[in-house]
C-alpha cells in the first residue's frame, strides 16, 4: 500500500485542472488587488455578491457555451437566443393573459427549440457548427426584432414583485459610511447561478453523458470506436446549451424586468472570453464547469475595477482584450512547457 | 466446431472505390483466425464491417446462426465483438480508467470508486504499467496500445479484433499478448488476428483468410500452408525477383568519397551523440529493434527534430544543418517513417504532392508552370509505374504503395545526392515493395548515397552494403561484407558488441 | 470532362444560388438588370451589388487564405478595419491640406497599422499555437475601444473633395470607386497568387504542418504571412468603407461583417477547418450574401426581419451542402426509382448469383 500512495502523490494534474488552477490564481490576485486599491467597495460581501446579482445571466451562458466547447463545438448564438427570450418574455407577460410560469415554460421552449434545430444540423448532418449558430444567431436577432422593437417595460404586478424579491442574508451584511447595519441582499438569479453550477457540475463529473461529452471532445473518432454514440452526446451538449440559454434569458428578464433589442447582445463573445480564461480550450475535451464562472468573473471583476478607478469606460475592453490576452499566452506556454517538458501526445 | 461469425457475400464500395466485393469469412469459437492481404486488400474494411463503423453494400453477418446488422461500434460491443485497432483509438485527454471503461455499460452514472479498483486490478493482472489515474496522453504509444487490448479483453466478448496490434509492441510485449490471445483462445473466444508479420501469423493462428484487391482468395489451415506459398496467394504472382536483386546489389558495394559525415550529432528526440560517414553511391543502413533510435538518427541527419549538438561536413565541407530546408540545399532527402502524418499532403493532388519539394528548392516567388509541373508528373508517374486516374487525383485516394511511391518521387526529382529512407516499404504490398528494393539499388549505382531503414532484417540484409546497429538510442555496432548476417545483428543487438 | 465537373463542383452551388436569387428578382420585375446613368456614372442593381459588396469581397478574400493555412477563422477582421480607417481618418484630419498624396499617405499608414494587427493575431496563432478564433477574439474584444481611443471623439467627420470621390464617383468615371478598387485589388491579388507559391504553401500548411516542415516550408512564416496579408485586407476594406460613409463610426463601421466574411469562405465550398481552398467561391459567396440581402430588401421584407430570412437560407444552403444530408437524398431517390419502376428485383438475384460463384472459389483453393 506504501508505494501505492507515494505513486498518487506524484500523479501529474490534468490540463483541465491546471487551467482551473491558474485561472482561480489569478482571479484571487485581481480580486485582492481591487481590494487593495478600492478597499471600501470591494472589502464589501455585497459587491462580490452583486457580481453573481446582476450577471447571472452571463454566467449561466458562460456554462452552456462550456459544455458546448468541451464538446469540441462552438456556439455563437446564445446571446441572441437570450435576448429573443427577454423579449418573448416580456410580449407574453404584457399580453394581459402572461402568467409567471408560462413564461418560465416559454423560455425554456425557445431555448430548447433554437437547441434542439441547432444540434440537429451539426450533430446529425454534420454542418459546421460555427455557420449552424451564426445562422441561430443571425434568426434569433431577426426574430427579436421582428417581435418587438422598442423597449419594454414588463409591468405585470406578480412579476414586479418576483423582479423585486432581494433575499436578505443577514449574517453577511456590512456596515455604511454612517455605521449602520445593512444586511446582504441577493437576487434570486444569483441562487439560480449557483444552483445550476453546482447542478451540472456534479452531472459532468458523475453522469455517462458528462463523461462521453469529455471523450467526444478529446477525439470524437476514438470516442466512436469506443462505442460512444458521438452523434447523441454532440446533439444533447446542444440541445443542453440552448436550455441554459432559456433559464438565462427569463434569468435575465427577472433582473432587469425590459426586454429590449441589445438585450444580452454581444453575450456569446463574452462567454466564450470567460471560458477561456477559465481553462475551456475551443479544440474541444479540456474545460471545467467551475473554471468557466470564475473566468467569466475574472471579467466582471476588472471592468467594475475599471468603473471604481473612474476611467474612460472604452478602457473596460481594452482592459479585457489585455487580459484575455495575457491568459491566452499563458495557457499555451503552460501547456508548450508541459508538452516539451513531460510528454508527447501523438499527432495533435 | 461451431462457427461464432459467419459473412457471406459482403460488399462495400466507396465513391470511386470497391473495398470489398463477395467476401466470405468465417470464424470458429476458441481460434485465432489471420485475415491476411497485402495493403489494399480490404482487410481494415473488412473489421470495420465486421464493428459497424462502415455499413455494408449488401451481404450476410451471421453471429451464433443469427442474422444481425450492426449499425454502430456501440452496436457491436454490446453484441460481444471487441476491436483493437492499428492506430490507438483512445481518447488522450481521459484517464486510463475512464479509457477502460468508457462506452460500456448502461450505468447513467459513473461510479469513480469501482471504477478505479476494477480498473487497477485488470492493469495488474495484465502486468500493464500505468496507472488508472493516469491521464492517457502521458502514457508511452506501447502501454497506450496494451490499454487498448486491456480494454477488448476486459469485455468478455465473443469476437476479439486485433487489427495490426503487434505495430507498436517490443518482442517481450508481443510475447506477453500471444499469451494472453492462447488463454483467451482455451476460454471459447474467437479471434481475428491481422498483422504484416508473418512469423507471428504462423506462431499464434489455426487458419488463415487471404483477401487480395477486396476479393476473397481462399481459406487455409494455417498448418498446411506454407509461408512461401501465403505470399504467393497474397500477392497474385510468384516471388521470382528477389534472387535478382541479390545479383545487382553485389555490383554496388564500393566505396566513393564521403559524401555525408557527422560528428557527435544528436537531437532533441533523445538520441546520443553519434558519428557518421556515407559515401557516394554508397547503400547502408540503421537496423535495430523499434525504439532503438534508429528513426531519430536518420531525422537528425534530416534535421527533422531540432539538432542540438554535432559537427557536419557535406561533401567536404562545413555546413550547418537547423532546418529540413537547409538539409535539402545540400542534397539530401528524407522519406518519412510515418507516410500518413509526415509524407503525404493528402487533399492535394498527386502532382503538387510530387513537385512540391522541387517547388520548396525553387523558391516561394518562382512558382513552376502548369505545363511543367504537368510534365513532372507525368515523368515519374510512368517511370515508378504510380497508379493513379491522373495527375489531378488526390493523393490520398491512392492506395498505400503508390502514395509511398508518389513520396518517393518527389524527392527524385529534387535528384538528391543522399537520400534518406525510413520504412519505404512498411505497410505496402510485396510487390511494391520488391520494386522498391530495386529502385534503391539502380539509384546507388547511378551514384546516390542511400540510408534505408526498415524493422525487416531481410530486407536490409538484401539492400545495405552496411549496417549501422542501434540500441538504446545509440550505435551499438557496424557490421558490413561477410560479418552481415542476420545472426551477428542479433549478437549485437542483444550486447555482444561488434566483432569487426 | 469528368474531372472537370468535379473541379468545378465547389462552385457550382454558389453560382446555383447565385442564379436563383437573380431568377427570384426578375420575378418581382423585369428591370432588375436595368442601368441608369445620374452624374456620368453608372446605376442600378447590378451596381450597387458590385458597390455594396467591396469590402466583403476582399475580406473574404484574406479570410479565406487565413481559414487554409491555420483552418480557423480571425473574427476580429471587422474590428480590424475600424482601427485602420481610424488611423487614415486620423492621417487625413491632421493634414493641413487634403491633397491626393496626403490620403495616399494616410492609407499606407493604414496598411502599415493592418499589417501591424496581422502580424499579432498571426504571431499568436503560428508561434504560440493560439486557436485562431481564440487569438483574434482579443482584439474582437478590445478593438472598437481602441479606434475610438485613436479618433478622440465620436465620429469623426472626413469632408473633402477627394476621399468622397474615392468613396462615390470620380467625375468622367462611369463607374463608382469602390468597385474599381475592388476590381484592381482581386487583379492584384491573383497576380499575386500567380507569380507566388502562396496557394501551394498555404494548403500544405493547412493540410498536414508535419509533412510540410520535412518538405522544406517554415508553417510559422506561412501562417504568418496570411494573417498579415488578411491584416492588409482589412486596412483596404477599412479604407473603402470610410470613405464610402464620409465619417468614422468606430462603434458601428463594418459590424458583424467578419461573420459575413466566414460565410462567404464557407459558401464558397471552402472547407472551414482548412486546406484546400478556391478564392473565386469566396468571391462568389460574398456577392451572392450582398445579392441575398438586396433581394430581400427588394421583396419588402422588413428590415428588422432580414436577418431571420438570411437565417433561414444560410441553413438550407448548407443543408443542401452537406455531404451527409447528400447521401441521404441519394439513397432516397434510389429506393424512389426502385420502388416505381421494380429494378428492385435485379440486386438480389445478381447477389445470390454472385455469393455462389464465391463459395466455388472456396472449394477450387481448398482442392489445391
Amino acid at each position: 500500500m506504501e508505494p501505492m500512495k507515494t505513486m498518487k502523490r506524484r500523479e501529474a494534474i490534468s490540463n483541465s485542472n491546471l487551467l482551473l488552477l491558474i485561472a482561480a490564481v489569478i482571479f484571487v490576485l485581481m480580486y485582492g488587488i481591487a481590494i487593495l486599491c478600492y478597499p471600501r467597495s470591494f472589502f464589501q460581501y455585497q459587491t462580490f455578491f452583486d457580481l453573481f446579482s446582476l450577471n447571472a445571466a452571463l454566467i449561466i451562458i458562460t456554462l452552456g457555451e462550456t459544455i458546448v466547447m468541451i464538446g469540441g463545438g462552438i456556439d455563437i448564438s446564445i446571446g441572441a437566443v437570450t435576448g429573443l427570450v427577454t423579449m418573448c418574455c416580456a410580449v407574453y407577460l404584457e399580453s394581459g393573459n402572461g402568467s409567471i410560469e408560462g413564461s418560465i415554460l416559454l423560455a425554456l421552449g425557445i431555448g430548447i427549440a433554437f437547441g434542439l434545430m441547432q444540434g440537429f444540423l451539426i450533430a446529425y448532418l454534420e454542418i459546421q457548427p460555427f455557420i449552424i449558430t451564426l445562422a441561430g444567431m443571425f434568426l434569433a436577432n431577426g426574430l427579436l426584432t421582428t417581435i418587438h422593437k422598442d423597449p419594454l417595460n414588463v409591468t405585470m404586478p406578480h412579476f414586479v414583485r418576483l423582479r423585486d424579491t432581494v433575499i436578505v442574508i443577514p449574517w453577511l451584511g456590512t456596515m455604511n459610511r454612517l455605521g449602520n447595519f445593512i444586511p446582504l441582499e441577493v437576487k434570486p438569479g444569483a441562487i439560480v447561478v449557483v444552483v445550476l453550477i453546482i447542478v451540472l457540475s456534479v452531472f459532468l463529473h458523475w453522469s455517462r453523458f458528462g463523461r462521453n461529452l469529455y471523450a467526444v471532445g478529446g477525439n470524437s473518432q476514438s470516442a466512436l470506436m469506443l462505442g460512444i454514440n458521438v452523434k447523441r452526446t454532440k446533439f444533447i451538449s446542444f440541445v443542453l446549451c440552448g436550455l441554459l440559454s432559456g433559464i438565462a434569458g427569463f434569468v435575465f428578464i427577472m433582473t432587469t424586468g425590459a426586454g429590449n433589442v441589445g438585450n444580452a447582445s454581444g453575450f456569446e463573445m463574452k462567454a466564450i472570453a470567460g471560458s477561456i480564461i477559465g481553462g475551456t480550450m475551443l479544440t474541444g475535451g479540456v474545460g471545467n464547469l467551475i473554471g468557466s464562472p470564475i473566468g467569466a468573473l475574472t471579467l466582471l471583476t476588472i471592468n467594475e475595477l475599471i468603473r471604481a478607478a473612474g476611467i474612460n469606460s472604452n478602457f473596460q475592453a481594452i482592459a479585457s482584450g489585455l487580459l484575455l490576452c495575457l491568459f491566452i499566452v499563458l495557457q499555451s506556454s503552460v501547456l508548450w512547457l508541459r508538452r516539451t517538458g513531460g510528454f508527447k501526445l501523438k499527432g495533435t | 466446431m461451431q462457427n461464432v461469425l459467419e459473412m457471406s457475400g459482403i460488399c462495400k464500395s466507396f465513391p470511386g472505390v470497391r473495398a470489398l466485393h463477395n467476401v466470405s469469412f468465417s470464424l470458429r469459437k476458441g481460434e485465432v483466425h489471420a485475415l491476411m492481404g497485402e495493403n489494399g486488400a480490404g482487410k481494415s474494411t473488412l473489421i470495420k464491417v465486421i464493428t459497424g463503423v462502415y455499413e455494408k453494400d449488401a451481404g450476410q453477418i451471421l453471429v451464433d446462426g443469427k442474422a444481425i446488422h450492426f449499425r454502430s461500434p456501440q452496436d457491436a460491443q454490446n453484441f460481444g465483438v471487441g476491436a483493437v485497432y492499428q492506430e490507438i483509438m483512445l481518447c488522450p485527454n481521459l484517464t486510463v480508467a475512464e479509457n477502460l471503461f468508457i462506452g460500456r455499460g448502461q450505468h447513467a452514472l459513473v461510479n469513480w470508486k469501482q471504477m478505479k479498483e476494477k480498473a487497477a486490478q485488470l492493469l495488474r493482472s495484465l502486468d500493464i504499467p500505468a496507472r488508472p489515474t493516469q491521464q492517457l496522453s502521458s502514457c508511452s504509444l506501447a502501454v497506450q496500445q496494451m490499454i487498448a487490448i486491456a480494454r477488448a479483453i476486459d469485455m468478455n466478448c465473443r469476437i476479439l479484433i486485433l487489427d495490426e496490434p503487434t505495430s507498436s509492441l517490443d518482442e517481450e510485449e508481443v510475447q506477453k499478448l500471444f499469451r494472453l490471445m492462447r488463454e483467451l483462445k482455451a476460454r471459447g473466444v474467437g479471434i481475428i488476428f491481422v498483422t504484416h508479420f508473418l512469423d507471428q501469423v504462423y506462431e499464434i493462428s489455426d487458419r488463415i483468410t487471404v483477401l487480395r484487391n477486396g476479393e476473397f482468395i481462399g481459406e487455409y489451415e494455417a498448418a498446411s500452408l506454407p509461408q512461401f506459398e501465403l505470399v504467393s496467394k497474397m500477392m497474385g504472382k510468384a516471388l521470382d525477383d528477389v534472387s535478382q536483386i541479390k545479383k545487382e546489389k553485389s555490383a554496388s558495394i564500393q566505396r566513393g568519397v564521403p559524401v555525408y559525415e557527422a560528428v557527435g550529432l544528436s537531437s532533441t528526440a533523445g538520441i546520443k551523440p553519434f558519428d557518421f560517414t556515407i559515401h557516394k553511391g554508397e547503400v547502408n543502413g540503421f537496423i535495430g529493434l523499434l525504439g532503438s533510435g534508429r528513426s531519430e538518427a536518420a531525422r537528425a541527419i534530416y534535421a527533422a527534430d531540432k539538432v542540438i549538438g554535432g559537427e557536419v561536413k557535406v561533401n567536404g565541407k562545413k555546413v550547418k544543418i537547423r532546418e529540413p530546408m537547409h538539409a535539402m540545399k545540400l542534397g539530401i532527402g528524407y522519406l518519412p517513417e510515418d507516410r500518413k502524418s509526415d509524407g503525404i499532403i493528402a487533399d492535394l493532388s498527386v502532382r503538387e504532392n510530387i513537385i512540391l519539394a522541387l517547388q520548396v528548392l525553387k523558391g516561394f516567388f518562382k512558382p513552376f508552370s502548369r505545363k511543367q509541373a504537368e510534365v513532372f508528373a507525368e515523368e515519374y508517374i510512368k517511370s515508378l509505374s504510380i497508379k493513379t486516374a491522373s495527375t489531378s487525383t488526390p493523393v490520398k485516394s491512392l492506395s498505400g504503395g503508390n502514395q509511398q511511391k508518389v513520396i518517393i518521387a518527389r524527392w527524385l526529382l529534387t535528384h538528391p545526392e543522399y537520400l534518406i529512407l525510413d520504412e519505404p516499404t512498411r505497410g505496402i504490398d510485396v510487390g511494391t515493395k520488391v520494386e522498391i528494393q530495386k529502385l534503391v539499388l539502380k539509384l546507388a549505382r547511378e551514384g546516390v548515397s542511400i540510408t534505408f531503414i526498415s524493422s525487416e532484417i531481410e530486407e536490409m540484409l538484401r539492400t545495405c552494403s552496411r549496417l549501422i546497429v542501434m540500441k538504446d538510442r545509440e550505435i551499438a555496432g557496424e557490421l558490413s561484407g561477410e560479418n552481415m548476417t542476420e545472426r551477428d545483428i542479433m549478437h549485437v543487438i542483444a550486447g555482444g558488441g561488434t566483432k569487426s | 470532362m469528368n474531372k472537370m465537373k468535379i473541379r468545378n463542383y465547389q462552385a457550382f452551388l454558389p453560382l446555383l444560388v447565385l442564379a436563383i436569387l437573380i431568377l427570384i428578382n426578375l420575378l418581382k420585375g423585369a428591370d432588375y438588370f436595368s442601368i441608369s446613368i445620374i452624374n456620368g456614372a453608372l446605376y442600378g442593381n447590378i451596381p450597387n451589388i458590385l458597390f455594396g459588396a467591396s469590402e466583403l469581397v476582399i475580406l473574404a478574400i484574406g479570410m479565406t487564405l487565413v481559414t487554409s493555412s491555420s483552418g480557423g477563422q480571425d473574427i476580429s477582421v471587422g474590428v480590424a478595419a475600424t482601427i485602420t480607417s481610424s488611423v487614415f481618418v486620423r492621417v487625413v484630419l491632421n493634414a493641413h491640406e487634403v491633397t491626393l498624396m496626403t490620403v495616399l499617405g494616410a492609407f499606407l499608414v493604414s496598411c502599415l497599422v493592418g499589417i501591424a494587427i496581422g502580424a499579432f493575431n498571426g504571431t499568436l496563432v503560428a508561434i504560440f499555437n493560439v486557436q485562431p478564433m481564440v487569438a483574434t477574439l482579443i482584439l474582437f474584444t478590445a478593438g472598437r475601444s481602441i479606434a475610438f481611443l485613436i479618433d478622440g471623439r465620436l465620429s469623426p467627420i472626413l469632408a473633402n473633395r477627394i476621399t468622397n470621390q474615392i468613396g462615390s464617383v470620380i467625375p468622367g468615371v462611369p463607374v463608382q470607386t469602390p468597385i474599381l478598387l475592388t476590381v484592381v485589388f482581386i487583379l492584384l491579388f491573383s497576380i499575386l497568387l500567380k507569380i507566388t507559391n502562396l496557394k501551394l504553401y498555404a494548403q500544405c500548411v493547412g493540410i498536414n504542418q508535419k509533412a510540410a516542415r520535412l518538405n522544406g516550408i517554415n508553417p510559422v512564416s506561412v501562417k504568418l504571412l496570411t494573417y498579415i496579408i488578411l491584416g492588409v485586407c482589412s486596412a483596404v476594406a477599412g479604407f473603402i468603407a470610410v470613405t464610402k460613409a464620409g465619417r468614422h463610426d468606430s462603434v458601428n463601421l463594418l459590424r458583424f461583417i467578419e461573420m459575413d466574411a466566414i460565410l462567404a469562405v464557407a459558401i464558397g465550398g471552402n472547407a472551414l477547418s482548412g486546406g484546400k481552398f478556391s478564392i473565386t467561391g469566396s468571391v462568389i459567396g460574398a456577392y451572392t450574401i450582398e445579392v441575398l440581402n438586396r433581394t430581400l430588401l427588394r421583396l419588402e421584407v422588413g428590415t428588422e426581419t432580414i436577418k431571420a430570412f438570411k437565417a433561414v437560407f444560410i441553413i438550407i444552403l448548407m443543408i443542401f451542402a452537406s455531404p451527409v444530408a447528400r447521401g441521404t437524398a441519394a439513397k432516397a431517390a434510389q429506393w424512389i426509382r426502385a420502388r416505381f419502376t421494380g429494378i428492385v428485383r435485379l440486386p438480389a438475384s445478381k447477389k445470390a448469383e454472385a455469393s455462389e460463384g464465391s463459395k466455388a472459389d472456396v472449394s477450387v483453393e481448398k482442392e489445391v
